[in-house]
């Protein structure tokens, strides 16, 4: 170890003012551990994905992933999460902000049950939902005499992933509101700022990273989200059959092509948006760092 | 006077009352209408037909063998997702290295596939058709449709929980106390168990109940790899779907009841766990800055003797 420090090329003059990485022990026990579970677990699951596409040629592939039924789950699928996380940036904002903001009874249960659909089985929330939106429920009842359904369709589709994705934008938001700091808006009502135009130009472009890393969130959740779907969209062909659920009829058809290709664009489109919200928290990270 | 100057100083950083209020009802009634009536849906569609329904429905021996094999499932995979995290936090929060982004990355890859490719690439490997699939048929292993494909779809899938929860709280608190403790004649293991251990407990033990909550609870993945054999490949959601979907309602509640206690227990200890976390950082934080001369005098003989 001391050979490492000997070794560095410093200048005598300029303290080293992180000590060298290396003193501490079990880089390669912990990184050879790591890497060789993450190949088993999941990159060599997943390259079988990768070559089982390629055996398929591009004809096969583009019948498999562009008949009329597997369009339909697309727009079903991006429709409903585009909904559902726009409606998430919303309330999750509200929600966010008046449990950063305000004091009131309550509080910290409050807080601790926005990660209920973290903690929450998908199956579970699937059922109850469906039980509470079905015509004859506590909530459907209401809807019911106006003929407006909410289970077993696309509402309920929509319904189902706000709920998934709540937890998503509160806590990507929530930290970032603690730590905005309220000189900026005392300075900016002094200057005679209204509050609204304190919070419209002054708070929300400070969490504006935030609540986009939320959205990307939530929606890419949404997106692959099976569990507490299927119970509540009725599972209708063409009209509310989900992506995923596309999948698994395949695979109970045993048309492993098939599943796998559909199962690719899925995979890309997690890629991209893994990489999108890579990025946005760069952003928020030299947001942060710009600030302090 | 000094009353109405608070308040017009207040006006800067706030908003006048009737805004907060309607702000925190409507927050509320949003949280209300999509978070707590779905949990009491649960309890209250269970306990339709009674207490004897109930216990009835959860003592079936099928829904019993769902909840032994779902203990099982999270035995087996919590364990191996709790050595794999912590080494894999160890090596991204610890160390500068070429391709760190690109680990860190792979680390959260579970966490944005959907469940169901998650099964989906598993079948491909170990099914009829896939990879090993004439290999394993050949040496008589079952893992496709069988204990071992499921508890391997749930490893997949609540890999990141624990290395996501320490990765931040490791790099936080950088590794000044670790190079102290090397430097001090500490072996590696010594240092991870006296210096890192109690230093990450608080962020560990958040990751291990989330780990175990998405495991017990995990659907899409192990629907995909399970095959639905009541009584021996069903875990407890996936008998709550067969239930379901056979109009026994009651029973698929009363055995969803279940799932809902254990997130409201992981609820309510995440919720202990930050609470220590934050009474423990505000206690460092009180104490008084460091000085020899104010310094009790038991800790210097302490730190003297060691």
């Amino acid at each position: 170890m001391s050979t490492a420090i000997s070794s560095l090329p410093l200048p005598a003059a300029t303290v080293p003012r992180r000590a060298p990485r290396r003193v501490l022990p079990g880089f390669n026990l912990t990184l050879g551990y790591t890497v060789l579970y993450l190949s088993l677990i999941v990159l060599i699951p997943l390259s079988a994905l990768v070559f089982k596409t390629f055996t398929l040629n591009w004809d096969q592939f583009w019948a498999a992933v562009s008949s009329p039924r597997v369009l339909a789950s697309y727009r079903l699928t991006f429709g409903a999460s585009l909904i559902a996380a726009a409606v998430n940036v919303v309330f999750g904002l509200l929600v966010a902000w008046v449990l950063v903001r305000y004091s009131f009874p309550g509080k910290k249960i409050v807080d601790a049950l926005v990660d209920l659909p973290f903690a929450l089985p998908t199956a579970v929330a699937g059922i109850s939902l469906t039980a509470l939106l079905a015509g004859n429920g506590w909530v459907g009842q209401f809807f019911e005499p106006w003929g407006i359904q909410l289970a077993f369709n696309p509402n309920g589709v929509v319904i189902a992933l706000i709920f998934i994705g709540l937890p998503f934008v509160v806590r990507t938001v929530q930290p970032v509101l603690e730590d905005t700091e309220q000189e900026l808006e005392e300075a900016a009502t002094s200057l005679g700022a209204t509050r609204w135009q304190t919070f419209r130009h002054v708070i929300l472009p400070s969490i504006t990273p935030a609540l986009l890393t939320g959205f990307a969130m939530a929606f890419a959740r949404a997106i692959g989200e099976y569990g507490s779907v299927i119970f509540i969209a009725g599972n209708m062909p063409m009209v509310s059959e989900i992506t995923p659920l596309i999948i698994i009829g395949k695979l109970e058809q045993y048309d492993y092509a098939g599943a796998t290709a559909v199962a690719t664009v899925l995979l890309l489109i997690s890629f991209a948006l893994l990489l999108l919200i890579n990025s946005l928290q760069a952003w928020q990270r030299r947001r942060a760092g710009g600030a302090a | 006077m000094s009353d109405q100057i608070r308040r017009a100083a207040r006006a800067g950083t706030t908003e006048p009352a009737w805004v907060r209020h309607t702000l925190i009802a409507l927050a509320l009634a949003f949280m209300a209408l999509f978070l707590v009536l779905p949990l009491a849906a649960v309890f209250t569609e269970a306990l339709r037909k009674g207490w004897d329904a109930y216990w009835e429905a959860l003592k079936e021996p099928d829904a019993w063998a769902a909840i032994r094999l779902t203990l099982l499932t999270a035995a087996i995979a919590v364990p191996l997702n709790l050595v794999s995290g912590v080494a894999a936090a160890w090596a991204i929060a610890k160390y500068e290295f070429r391709g760190k982004a690109f680990l860190t990355t792979l680390v959260d890859l579970p966490f944005s596939v959907s469940p169901v490719v998650a099964g989906l690439i598993y079948v491909l490997v170990f099914g009829a058709q896939g990879w090993l699939g004439p290999w394993l048929q050949a040496h008589d292993i079952k893992i496709i449709f069988a204990v071992p494909g499921i508890v391997l779809a749930t490893v997949f899938v609540t890999f990141p929980f624990i290395a996501r929860e320490l990765i931040p709280l490791m790099q936080a608190q950088g590794n000044e106390e670790e190079q102290a403790a090397i430097v001090l004649g500490a072996t590696g293991w010594q240092t991870f168990w006296h210096v890192t251990l109690p230093n990450i407990k608080w962020g560990l033990i958040y990751g291990v109940i989330l780990c175990n909550a998405r495991a017990m609870g995990e659907f899409g993945a192990v629907s995909v790899v399970s095959g639905h054999i009541r009584g021996q490949t069903n875990t407890m959601p996936l008998h709550v779907e067969v239930l379901y979907n056979e109009y026994q309602s009651v029973a698929a509640f009363a055995v969803a009841s279940l799932l809902a206690l254990l997130a409201l227990v992981t609820l309510v200890i995440k919720s202990v766990v930050e609470w220590r976390h934050e009474r423990e950082l505000k206690a460092a934080a009180d104490l008084p800055p460091e000085n020899p001369n104010v310094r009790p005098v038991p800790a210097v003989s302490a730190v003297a003797v060691s």
